[in-house]
């Protein structure tokens, strides 16, 4: 008997998620940032003796970690593009001590890198140089849920899964679900204004998160965390917190509306013929499922076939120029069951879905989603991948990959699109077997280029962080950048908040 | 050629939380999400690429329960099955069904319609029972090929390589067989939705137990369904020497 359960976890296994296997499969170390990509360091304290012997006296020793083979993990992120030289890392457990930490820092002017789950893809979550690691994970209470209003009350450094388990045992749902949902921190989520593959359905974070407490470079502790979904007293501090990565100060708690958990729940996984019928599909799902429309994702062959060969998945159909996934949540299985075979009925006959395969049943929906949700960790495995995650006009969506591919020819890899469809937002995946930075110059700036003569964004989701600052002006005017500055300066006059970060140098 | 009996359970869907009544008589199954037990998918399939490759030149599904296990059998049939036959069973006959009434069941049903094969799944995820093919086997006195991990057409019979512990055994056998599926085996396909829309329209036979002399009288009365023990936290240790402390202190050492 024990043996067929060891089996059933065999299957398990098979779809762990691939955040984790990419992010300890390390073998070479990448290089030091600073070096890569030719920063200065700027005029920052340095860490001493007994800056080390306060923070132990602050926290207690085992939340100090000063030996380099602990903090080496915190110095890379997890597309090991950046390595940072932080000699500390610091694990607060209370608002209290992240004041204090800062408060410190801040007289001190040492630098610190505020850090969640490190898996960002912009290099935001890990340092530069020294700076400090001031690293949530202990921050990981639960406070409260209401589950009537659907507010829950958590600190930041809560994995986003535990959160959502947590929610769906009392009938709700976190509005948001990223591949990296079992290791990043609703705290980053926060501060990064995570998209991801709910926010067709529930929109963004600006509108689901109801409060937050942060804490200022300072050491002043601001306290907006309110459960209300109306409030308009004077400015929406807590939007400055949503997305500025923190540069702006450090995120400790926050208030969520968790949705009501959906009774019924379908996917499906099509595949379409051309480009222009990814997009006639979309039109027509949003007519014909309106309400009950939770997710439209559609990913080109190459990203489902390198997916599948790197991870060793199997995919369900057979080979397609595009794959859509098409995910519907409702409060009534028959209700929503006629509104999708109406749906497919209609599609198939028009040549739209070629073949698909749809299903409610919670592994293989799961299996599905897996297949998507490997897409991003998968070119890893080719080596090196240069990530791009613009938001385009629907129009302009998919014509990027093609000039990628014509621009790059045999000189990479692989060049591969995939994206929330729903959100106007592409990733734009380009691999080779190891970084280059003749590659990198072909890329940079042109696709930026390409992004802002749609009027797109240069970061759709993954926010601006360490490799970005330099592009922001392709999505950002000059005046929107001043603004920046002056509230970065009025919040952390010295700068000690996740430098080289987010704001360009004059 | 032959004609292939599938038997497929629906269960609750491995990837459900599990929940014990607060009675204790059982499991939560109602606004629970159920699929076909994973190893009777395993041997859908397999029936379904011995029609593929003209070995069997018909697939039945089998499935007892109530009315919802027709839902299991839209499955077999989307998968690949040419018709159903739903063994109707209560919901509180159900509870205590057991291997012994599913494989009178399945015995019953393969002389009725001439079945050459009987392929089952080893077990299925909820009671972990494994003797439904080996009962059905007896019942019928047919050979049985059970844990099989390969399925080969050679000369009058089958030879199947099973998985046994430390190794595989490769066994020949004569037709009609019992068959009862490992996960290696094959890996199930998904339904298309071709075919899907294809098996809304195969035929489904409904027939009762009794009315196939099959007496669902329970055999066992449940006492009681309990959590499996939590789990304790586990510690972190500052080194080596506390670790040894500790499992003497435990007497684990």
């Amino acid at each position: 008997m024990i043996r067929s359960i060891s089996d059933l976890v065999v299957i398990n296994l098979r779809n762990i998620n691939i955040v984790n296997y990419a992010k300890y499969s390390s073998s070479a170390l990448p290089r030091l940032s600073s070096e890569k990509y030719n920063i200065k360091r700027k005029n920052y304290g340095a860490i001493k003796p007994p800056d080390i012997d306060y923070f132990k006296s602050l926290l207690s020793n085992d939340r100090v970690l000063t030996e380099e083979s602990d903090v080496l993990p915190f110095n890379i992120d997890w597309i090991k593009n950046c390595r940072g030289q932080s000699k500390v890392v610091l694990k607060p457990k209370t608002t209290e001590e992240v004041s204090q930490i800062l408060s410190y820092c801040n007289d001190r002017k040492l630098a610190v890198c505020p850090q969640g789950g490190n898996t960002g893809l912009v290099g935001g979550s890990v340092p530069v140089f020294d700076e400090i690691v001031l690293n949530l994970s202990s921050m990981n209470k639960i406070i409260s849920l209401d589950e009537i209003s659907g507010a829950l009350v958590c600190e930041a450094g809560c994995v986003l899964e535990n959160l959502d388990n947590y929610v769906r045992d009392h009938n709700l749902i976190m509005p948001l679900d990223l591949g990296a949902k079992g290791s990043c921190h609703i705290g980053g989520n926060v501060s990064t204004n995570a998209g991801g593959l709910r926010l067709l359905r529930y929109g963004n974070l600006h509108g689901s998160i109801l409060g937050i407490e942060a804490v200022k470079a300072d050491g002043t502790v601001i306290d907006c965390l309110r459960t209300l979904k109306k409030d308009n007293t004077g400015y929406h501090l807590k939007h400055l917190f949503i997305g500025s990565e923190g540069t702006l100060g450090v995120v400790t708690k926050v208030a969520v509306h968790c949705p009501a958990l959906s009774k019924s729940v379908s996917l499906g996984y099509f595949g379409v013929n051309s480009f222009e019928d990814v997009l006639e599909l979309y039109k027509s799902a949003k007519e014909s499922l309106g309400e009950i429309l939770s997710a439209f994702e559609m990913a080109d062959n190459e990203a489902i076939s390198s997916t599948v060969e790197n991870c060793k998945l199997s995919n369900p159909l057979e080979d397609y120029p595009f794959y859509v996934l098409i995910e519907t949540s409702g409060s009534d299985e028959s209700h929503d069951d006629e509104k999708l075979n109406r749906f497919l009925t209609k599609e198939m006959e028009s040549g739209k879905i070629v073949d698909g395969t749809i299903t409610s049943e919670p592994a293989k929906m799961k299996n599905i989603w897996n297949i998507r949700e490997s897409i991003p960790g998968a070119g890893l495995l080719d080596g090196y991948v240069f990530k791009y995650d613009i938001s385009i006009p629907l129009k302009n969506y998919y014509d990027i990959v093609l000039l990628l591919r014509k621009r790059m020819g045999n000189k990479v890899t692989r060049v591969y699109g995939y994206g929330h469809i729903g959100d106007g937002n592409i990733h734009i995946n380009v691999s080779t077997p190891e970084y280059s930075k003749e590659i990198c110059d072909m890329l940079e700036p042109y696709v930026f280029e390409e992004v802002a003569k749609v009027k797109g964004s240069i970061s759709a989701e993954h926010g601006v962080g360490f490799r970005k600052p330099q592009f922001i002006h392709y999505s950002k005017d000059g005046t929107a950048l001043q603004l920046m500055r002056d509230l970065k300066q009025c919040m952390d006059p010295n700068g000690i908040l996740n430098p080289y970060k987010v704001l360009p140098d004059n | 050629m032959a004609r292939v009996l599938v038997g497929v359970k629906r269960v609750i869907d491995y990837a459900v939380k599990i929940r014990v009544k607060p009675d204790k008589s059982g499991v939560v199954t109602d606004g629970v999400k159920h699929s076909m037990n994973p190893f009777d998918e395993i041997a859908v399939e397999e029936a379904v690429r011995l029609k593929e490759k003209k070995i069997a030149k018909e697939v039945i599904a089998v499935s007892c329960g109530p009315a919802q296990a027709q839902e299991t059998l839209r499955t077999a049939l989307a998968m690949g099955a040419d018709r159903a036959i739903h063994v109707e069973v209560s919901g509180p006959e159900y509870e205590t069904m057991q291997p012994l009434h599913v494989a009178k069941i399945l015995a019953k049903l393969s002389q009725d319609e001439k079945v050459d094969l009987v392929i089952v799944g080893k077990q299925a995820i909820d009671d972990d029972s494994n003797q439904t093919a080996q009962i059905t086997a007896a019942l019928l006195d047919w050979p049985q090929a059970t844990f099989a991990s390969k399925v080969e057409k050679t000369d009058a019979g089958l030879t199947v390589t099973r998985e046994i512990d430390g190794g595989l055994e490769v066994i020949k056998t004569k037709i009609p067989a019992v068959i009862s599926a490992d996960l290696r085996l094959n890996e199930p396909r998904y339904a298309t939705l071709p075919n899907i829309m294809k098996a809304k329209k195969k035929p489904m036979k409904k027939v009762a137990a009794k009315d196939l002399g099959v007496d669902l009288a329970p055999r066992i009365k449940i006492i009681s369904v309990e959590d499996p023990p939590v789990r304790q936290a586990g510690a972190v240790v500052p080194d080596v020497d506390t670790l040894v402390s500790k499992l003497k202190e435990g007497g684990h050492i």
